[in-house]
């Protein structure tokens, strides 16, 4: 899969955790640049230089399947380091410390970043599926050539409330505005799918790539701790 | 805002594009992958790929067109025909499609779209209905009810279920979207059945996908407006190049519809 420029490019592991459809992201991330390696239990992340969390479904089944591989704590090690980490759809939801997508109540999350996972609020249509605007609030190098106002592609009827606004990159509107793409320093959250977004979508794994390779190179994103929930 | 979507569907049938006029008189219309590249170049919002055999022995050919079209080209895409459990919609995710559309094994077997969407999420669970009107109700004639009803094997099985009652269900049951084809109009160019359409967006809250009908840009624009659907489906009228995803895309934003615009960055 790795072509001559692939080669040199960042090393991502994928979680792969069952239920997700990593194929695509996998595929799309070769396509940005980088080298992909599916990760299924915690020997996988070493060596790497970023960690993407993809994931469509409920947070009960994937975190039961997180935890069955292993893989909550070294995640967690993982960004409290302030390696560089992509959390996408249900994987930018279990970022953070609840979800109300629960059997019954609450199910705990990862819990790195501070806030809940709720059903979308006035929503015409649910699921909320198709391309959607993405507007963004502050401007972050993962959004560098993409237009304010740019359509991703959405599947999804959750979404998280983070707490602490200072992460908040985007927001999208879908009945009421939710927050569509975090950053919390090199700990990055999606709502919609980039994988699945077109020209867009590319630019924006090309610009998480840089974001990487640029952590890797000043050795800042093991040293810089994030501060996290 | 939400954009409506535009989606070209490939009736794949031995690992060829075909079209025929309701399901039959099949010609060839391509390579599905080099197609859907195309599509996605062009500003498609997703692409359905429609085994129309359903057969297990055509589903390599599907699952390869399906790789090859996901490894270059980064839209949504939906795979219907023949996938009858959750193992089987396991393999066709892992082959890079983002959702499955069930049609007659739902209707064999409803608990299907249960067990698919408690594994893998509602999200990726489509239920595809085939639905002809019942023959007194054709004209919509002042006091007899118009009806609908389910219709599998390409139209030549009617299943006894009323479409309308069949959509509400599969939604409880854990459809997160509805594909719904009019067995009436697929083929024939005449437009959606937007009395079909409007019957069932009115009463389910998962996106409607319109089916069935398409002649020119102006049929997307009503199906939208008057029919309440999320997304509008086509075949023919996109593969024999008479209207160009950009050229409907224009109808429906000239009509004050959201559409996403066809490229958005330099490629």
């Amino acid at each position: 899969m790795a072509g001559s420029t692939a080669a040199r490019g960042p090393l991502v592991a994928v979680l792969d955790y069952g239920a997700a459809n990593m194929v695509s992201i996998g595929q799309a991330l070769v396509a940005a640049g980088a080298r992909v390696v599916v990760a299924e239990d915690a020997a996988a992340l070493r060596g790497v230089d970023a960690v993407v969390v993809p994931g469509v479904g409920a947070a009960v089944p994937a975190m039961a399947h997180i935890s069955d591989r292993g893989l909550a704590e070294p995640l967690r090690d993982w960004v409290r380091a302030g390696r560089p980490c992509l959390g996408i759809c249900l994987g930018y939801q279990i970022l953070f410390e609840r979800s109300a997508e629960g059997d019954e109540g609450d199910a705990d999350t990862l819990g790195l970043l501070a806030g809940r996972t709720v059903g979308l609020t006035d929503a015409p249509t649910l699921p909320h599926i198709g391309w959607n605007t993405v507007e963004l609030v502050r401007s972050h190098p993962l959004f560098d050539g993409i237009p304010d106002g740019s359509h991703f592609y959405f599947v999804h009827s959750f979404a998280p409330a983070p707490e602490d606004e200072r992460v908040v990159l985007a927001r999208t509107t879908h009945g009421r505005p939710f927050v569509s793409a975090v950053a919390s320093g090199s700990l990055y959250g999606l709502q919609f799918h980039p994988e699945k977004s077109a020209e867009v979508g590319q630019r924006l794994l090309i610009n998480f790539l840089r974001l990487v390779a640029d952590a890797g190179a000043t050795g800042g994103g093991r040293a810089r701790a994030v501060e996290v929930a | 805002m939400l954009a409506r979507r535009v989606i070209p569907c490939l009736d794949v049938a031995n690992g060829r594009v075909v079209k025929g006029t309701r399901f039959v008189d099949l010609t060839d219309e391509g390579d599905p992958a080099e197609l859907a590249e195309r599509y996605a170049r062009e500003g498609a919002d997703e692409i359905v790929f429609l085994d129309i055999t359903a057969a297990p022995e055509g589903r390599g050919t599907i699952l390869d067109a399906v790789r090859r079209t996901a490894s270059r080209a980064f839209v949504p895409l939906t795979v219907g025909g023949g996938v009858r459990s959750v193992d089987e919609m396991r393999a066709v995710l892992r082959a890079g499609a983002d959702k499955v559309s069930f049609n007659t094994a739902a209707v064999a077997d409803p608990e299907l779209l249960t067990a698919c969407a408690r594994r893998f999420g509602r999200q990726a669970v489509v239920c595809a209905i085939d639905a002809r009107r019942l023959p007194a109700s054709v004209e919509s004639d002042a006091g007899v009810p118009v009806a609908w009803e389910v219709v599998t094997h390409g139209g030549r099985t009617r299943v006894g279920l009323d479409a309308i009652e069949w959509a509400q269900r599969a939604v409880d049951l854990g459809a997160g979207e509805l594909l719904v084809t009019s067995m009436d109009r697929d083929g024939t160019r005449s437009g959606f059945d937007t009395e079909l359409l409007t019957a069932i967006s009115s009463r389910v809250r998962v996106p409607v996908i319109a089916s069935g009908g398409a002649a020119g840009p102006a049929d997307f624009v009503v199906a939208v407006r008057e029919g309440g659907a999320d997304a509008v489906l086509a075949a023919s009228i996109f593969h024999r190049r008479m209207f160009s995803i950009h050229t409907v895309k224009q109808a429906m934003a000239a009509a004050g519809l959201p559409v996403r615009p066809v490229a958005e960055v330099e490629a």
